[in-house]
């Protein structure tokens, strides 16, 4: 019995906003099953007295002058989009309704 | 007979650069006829450089020929990870979704070498996103093992590590999460080290794992590793991760003496999952280092065996949450046929990252998603805590810890890429000093009886690269343990 079941895994799918076809879903329910079984190991842990480690360095408050520097040029920001004006970041319609 | 040239090291190469003995011309042609040579076997190169290569050597001989400083790494060659962005060429991750990228700006360490003189000959391969340990994953060219090119390079950084390996390139850049840069330069004989989180700026680096990615360099020997380390470290405004402590000459720690260190040994790092001829190689190591007068110490890293657990589910997290931004918009692969802003994230995403992509972002996603968030992210936090503590611990008695790299040698093309969770498994010595956020070293400790590099690692305290640096070199000149060339070419 795995962890997860196919509409675990459509879910998830959905969250990460990635469409898998059935047999990528199938593959998905056993490996990511697998993974979270061993992964399930951690509960052999008691951790109710241990702080979670949540940054690298312990570092706060990491400040910098305010001060304006020269930054990318218009053109080579848009240089690497699939669709632009020029001016602009072009996407498909967000709104639903008419292309008028 | 004289040396070839592309089998110099960065010491004799920036020393007979600077001194005008050679151009920086005729070491990049060397270099790149070494890479027409035997690149067509290794397939460690993605992208060769020749013209802007040629430039740069010729920009050096120019300043030492009008007595200007060149830089103290004058003339040498360096391949470049595809993940460090690079005004030059492509930095595609070795991924179809970024396969046309070009980046605007170079990485903090690419403005670094390239003010200290160094040539970009090219950049090398790895794993899609650095997702991987084979090289198998990239989605460019497969890279071979030079010591035997059936056989894997090992990943991320197989690139790097086989450009090394085949004398292709001086330095060569790599990026380590969980073990990319170490395992693979064990897997092909070779120095590799990954400096302490924050060592090294990240800026210009595509992030996989951001509290775990540390950039470092692979070289043919300990004092090229100290080189490179000069000009790499240090604090850069653009990231406020990265430490703002002094950088010492490391060349400095280099003083071809171990007496007087304390070593520690895991017992947890020599158990069944060792590789026999692998811990032979170690204990072989071992001895070499109380030969010389330091001191052995049995230590205990209680949690090792959960680190691989810990690992992969902070390092999903993080990369669902850092591979979000490749969406179509701004740069990368947009599906053409997306019809809505919804089609055109999912139908991009779905097309153009590969299936360990997919798969660690859906682990990512599931572990973040509510309901499980405390049982799998903030769990793994709290055992990160613990894996961090055992570490502290264990350098209450020892200078530094010491054992094998990668619980095997490198292994056929295939081998492991049905099963993810025997894959993950090859980085069991390597991912907890990520976690633990140590700086740690791969040295070379020998062939084993099929010809095939065992790495030593050795794992320092938190900015203790220099201790690192001084054993690993005393071992090197002391060992006796010379790996010779591998069989290409």
């Amino acid at each position: 019995m795995s962890k997860i079941t196919k509409q675990d895994v459509e879910y998830v799918a959905g969250l990460a906003q990635l469409r898998l076809d059935e047999a990528a879903k199938e593959r998905l329910v056993r490996e990511m099953g697998d993974i979270l079984a061993y992964m399930d190991q951690l509960n052999e842990l008691d951790t109710s007295n241990v702080e979670p480690m949540m940054h690298a360095m312990e570092m706060t408050n990491v400040f910098r002058q305010d001060v304006v520097k020269p930054s990318l040029p218009r053109e080579e920001a848009l240089m690497n989009a699939p669709v632009h004006d020029g001016e602009y970041f072009i996407v498909p319609r967000i709104l639903e309704g008419d292309a008028s | 007979m004289t040396t070839p040239l592309y089998k110099k090291t960065v010491r004799e190469i920036r020393d007979a650069v600077r001194s005008g003995a050679l151009t920086a011309v005729e070491v990049t042609e060397a270099h790149l006829a070494r890479i027409a040579d035997v690149d067509p076997k290794v397939d460690a190169f993605t992208q060769i450089w020749t013209d802007e290569a040629l430039a740069q050597a010729a920009a050096v001989d120019a300043k030492v020929k009008q007595g200007i400083d060149p830089g103290p790494l004058a003339g040498v060659p360096v391949g470049v990870k595809e993940l460090i962005c690079t005004r030059t060429g492509k930095t595609t991750c070795a991924s179809k979704i970024l396969e046309n990228f070009r980046s605007p700006y170079d990485a903090t360490i690419i403005q670094k070498l390239d003010a200290a003189g160094a040539v970009f000959l090219g950049k090398v391969n790895m794993d899609e996103f650095a997702m991987g340990s084979s090289t198998e994953r990239s989605t460019i060219k497969t890279t071979k093992n030079p010591w035997n090119l059936k056989c894997v390079p090992g990943g991320s950084s197989g690139g790097s590590a086989a450009a090394i390996s085949a004398d292709e390139c001086a330095i060569a850049l790599g990026s380590d999460t969980g073990g990319s840069i170490r395992q693979p330069a064990a897997l092909c004989g070779c120095v590799g080290i990954k400096p302490t989180y924050g060592r090294v700026s990240r800026f210009g680096l595509v992030a996989f794992a951001s509290s775990l990615d540390q950039i470092g360099p692979l070289t043919k020997n300990v004092e090229d590793a100290a080189l490179s380390l000069n000009t790499l470290c240090g604090r850069d405004p653009r990231d406020a991760t990265s430490a703002d402590l002094p950088v010492p000459d490391f060349t400095k720690a280099l003083t071809g003496d171990v007496k007087g260190l304390r070593i520690g040994l895991p017992k947890e790092y020599f158990t069944e999952a060792l590789n026999a001829e692998m811990r032979e190689k170690v204990e072989a190591a071992v001895d070499v280092f109380k030969s010389g007068g330091a001191e052995i110490v049995p230590v205990s890293l209680p949690h090792t065996d959960y680190a691989i657990a810990t690992y992969y589910i902070i390092c999903t997290a993080e990369a669902s949450a850092n591979l979000a931004r490749f969406d179509g918009v701004r740069y990368g692969y947009r599906n053409p046929a997306a019809k809505t802003v919804e089609e055109m994230y999912v139908l991009s995403k779905s097309e153009a990252f590969g299936p360990e992509v997919r798969r660690r972002i859906m682990l990512g996603t599931y572990v973040l998603s509510s309901g499980y968030y405390d049982a799998y992210y903030l769990k793994a936090q709290k055992v990160r805590r613990l894996i961090k503590k055992d570490f502290d611990d264990a350098f209450e008695k020892c200078d530094f810890v010491m054992g094998p790299t990668s619980p095997i040698p490198t292994f056929e093309f295939g081998a492991k890429t049905e099963n993810p969770l025997e894959m993950y498994l090859a980085d069991i010595y390597t991912i907890s000093v990520n976690l633990a956020t140590l700086p740690g070293i791969s040295i070379p400790c020998g062939l084993t009886a099929s010809g095939l590099p065992a790495g030593l690692q050795l794992i320092g305290r938190p900015f203790g690269e220099e201790t690192l640096l001084r054993a690993a070199h005393c071992y090197e000149q002391t060992s006796g343990t010379t790996l010779g060339d591998p069989p290409i070419a």
